[in-house]
């Protein structure tokens, strides 16, 4: 009977690897199936800034025509880039705030049991979780469209969809770091108010920049400097089938840095995770 | 000549350190192949500590663990398919089913999802769960869930089983039933077992047993043999002398 190291053991092959990663999206999607509240909340909050909060200030803020558009638009048409950030914003926290309940409950310790290498499983769960946005975005944008807010041509919805990837995945890492900070579900609410609002409300989602630097020159270099401002700008492009290069280095280079500290988050050699469990 | 087979599990000298407190120190032990070993210590011995590490959730600041002869911090992946674990707390997916929680499962061991449904499909009927195959698992009992978990576990073949504690919360019932199914599966299927407790009556007098206090390692061999060499009459007493414990902290 042979029961030496390494026998039988064969290394993993690439179809197992694609097995591993359609197993994880496919139970993000199984899960957020069945979490329709999850869903419904998801669709109502930007729909109720678009719907109430948009209505109510289209006369107030005047939007003179800065690129991407060519014309005066509707603040609702302004604002819909910025609520399809917010999205993914949220969706992004909700990750992280899932995967803090995963490990307290174990199931992260059931994925990270895998045999897969740990970047891949925590960058398969980021994918999963961006799919996962990018349907709610959809959703958003159909609704969007009877309410007459729609990109100059059916392509920018296509365009639209290598960013929203890259806006999802920054904004999934960043809550996948924060997940690792964060002691315990309950200071959820902290990141609600110290990392979703501030993102939000100092950034190009609900005013363009330039009214920003009148009125306060240092918020408008807060502004230019988060993450979020360019994750809305890169969406606010593509929606117009434009590319804006400044906005998607910057998205780039912030999904590489909370890539990264992520990554080493979750490294088992440096052990964020073990205080939390220990 | 043939080089002795190497232990299921083999821990060397491992120390681990939260802060100044150290949870685990220099502690050496291996469980042989096909057999049912028990870790036994109280809450805050360690257990935990090192099944985390065993587990590779985060890796120790010293020492060695092999999984047959395979090191886990130099081979992850080839030590962790050797592997399967049952935590302490529950970690089925409520809201899915139990064909699905299985199906997840070989899809992060990399399974085939054709082959992963026809196996999962005969461990349930095995359990006698084949007919709440569609059902979530919210819909089961405690001791259900532990079977599950254990099916889930063993979904990917491993050779070596981890259970942390696995009988907590359960009934007289369904701790006699699952420990009943752990053995069926050493006796008949040479699988090696690593089952930790504190509850000594789950302790049978050929097992092997571990005694961890306090981070450190106080006795290892058979459960008899340990009662003999302590001079004591029963395992509980074995354990009160080993550990300086009154008897009654241990639970039976």
């Amino acid at each position: 009977m042979s029961m030496t190291a390494l026998d039988g053991i064969k290394p993993l092959t690439l179809r197992q690897y694609f097995i591993c990663l359609w197993g994880i999206v496919w139970r993000e999607g199984l899960r957020f199936l069945h979490q329709r509240e999850r869903f419904i909340s998801a669709l109502v909050r930007p729909l109720v800034w678009l719907f109430i909060f948009a209505a109510g200030f289209r006369q107030v803020l005047g939007i003179s025509i800065i690129p991407p558009y060519d014309t005066y638009i509707l603040y609702e048409v302004y604002i819909t880039p910025g609520l399809m950030a917010m999205i993914q914003l949220f969706n992004g926290m909700q990750s992280s705030l899932s995967m803090v309940y995963d490990r307290e409950m174990g199931n992260m310790r059931t994925l990270l049991i895998s045999p897969f290498p740990r970047w891949f499983l925590l960058s398969s769960k980021l994918f999963a979780g961006v799919f996962v946005s990018i349907l709610q975005v959809y959703a958003y944008l159909l609704i969007a469209y009877f309410w007459e807010i729609e990109p100059p041509s059916l392509w920018g919805y296509a365009t639209v969809l290598p960013a929203l990837a890259l806006c999802g995945l920054m904004l999934g890492a960043l809550g996948m770091v924060l997940s690792s900070l964060i002691k315990q579900l309950e200071n959820f609410a902290g990141v609600m108010n110290f990392v979703i609002f501030p993102m939000f409300f100092a950034s190009s989602a609900l005013y363009p920049l330039w009214r920003v630097k009148e009125s306060s020159p240092w918020l408008y270099y807060v502004c230019a400097l988060n993450p979020f401002t360019h994750a809305v700008e890169l969406i606010r492009f593509a929606f117009y089938q434009k590319f804006d290069w400044i906005s998607c280095a910057a998205v780039g280079a912030y999904t590489a840095v909370f890539l990264i500290a992520a990554l080493i988050a979750y490294d088992p050699a440096r052990g964020m995770l073990m205080r939390k469990s220990g | 000549m043939n080089a002795p087979p190497p232990p299921a599990l083999a821990v060397t000298n491992l120390t681990h350190a939260y802060g100044a407190r150290n949870a685990l120190e220099d502690v050496t032990f291996s469980t042989p192949q096909g057999r049912f070993t028990v870790l036994l210590g109280l809450n805050g011995a360690g257990k935990t500590t090192l099944f985390s590490l065993i587990t590779r959730l985060y890796s120790a600041q010293s020492g060695e663990i092999n999984i047959f002869g395979v090191n886990i911090s130099r081979q992850p992946s080839a030590a962790l398919r050797q592997l399967g674990v049952v935590f302490q707390s529950r970690t089925l997916d409520l809201e899915l089913s139990l064909i699905q929680n299985l199906l997840y499962h070989a899809a992060l061991h990399g399974i085939e999802p054709a082959k992963a449904r026809i196996l999962g499909l005969a461990a349930l009927e095995r359990a006698g769960l084949l007919g709440r195959a569609q059902d979530k698992a919210r819909t089961l009992s405690g001791g259900q869930m532990r079977r599950v978990e254990i099916l889930r576990a063993l979904m990917h073949a491993p050779r070596l089983l981890l259970l942390d504690e696995p009988t907590v919360g359960l009934d007289i019932k369904a701790r006699a039933d699952l420990i009943a199914q752990v053995r069926t599966l050493v006796k008949e299927q040479g699988l090696s077992v690593l089952w930790t407790t504190h509850l000594i009556d789950e302790i049978a007098h050929d097992d092997e047993i571990i005694i961890l206090h306090q981070g450190r390692i106080l006795a290892s061999g058979r459960a008899d043999s340990i009662i003999e060499k302590s001079g004591a009459a029963t395992i509980s007493d074995a354990f009160a002398l080993i550990t300086g414990n009154h008897a009654e902290r241990l639970q039976t």
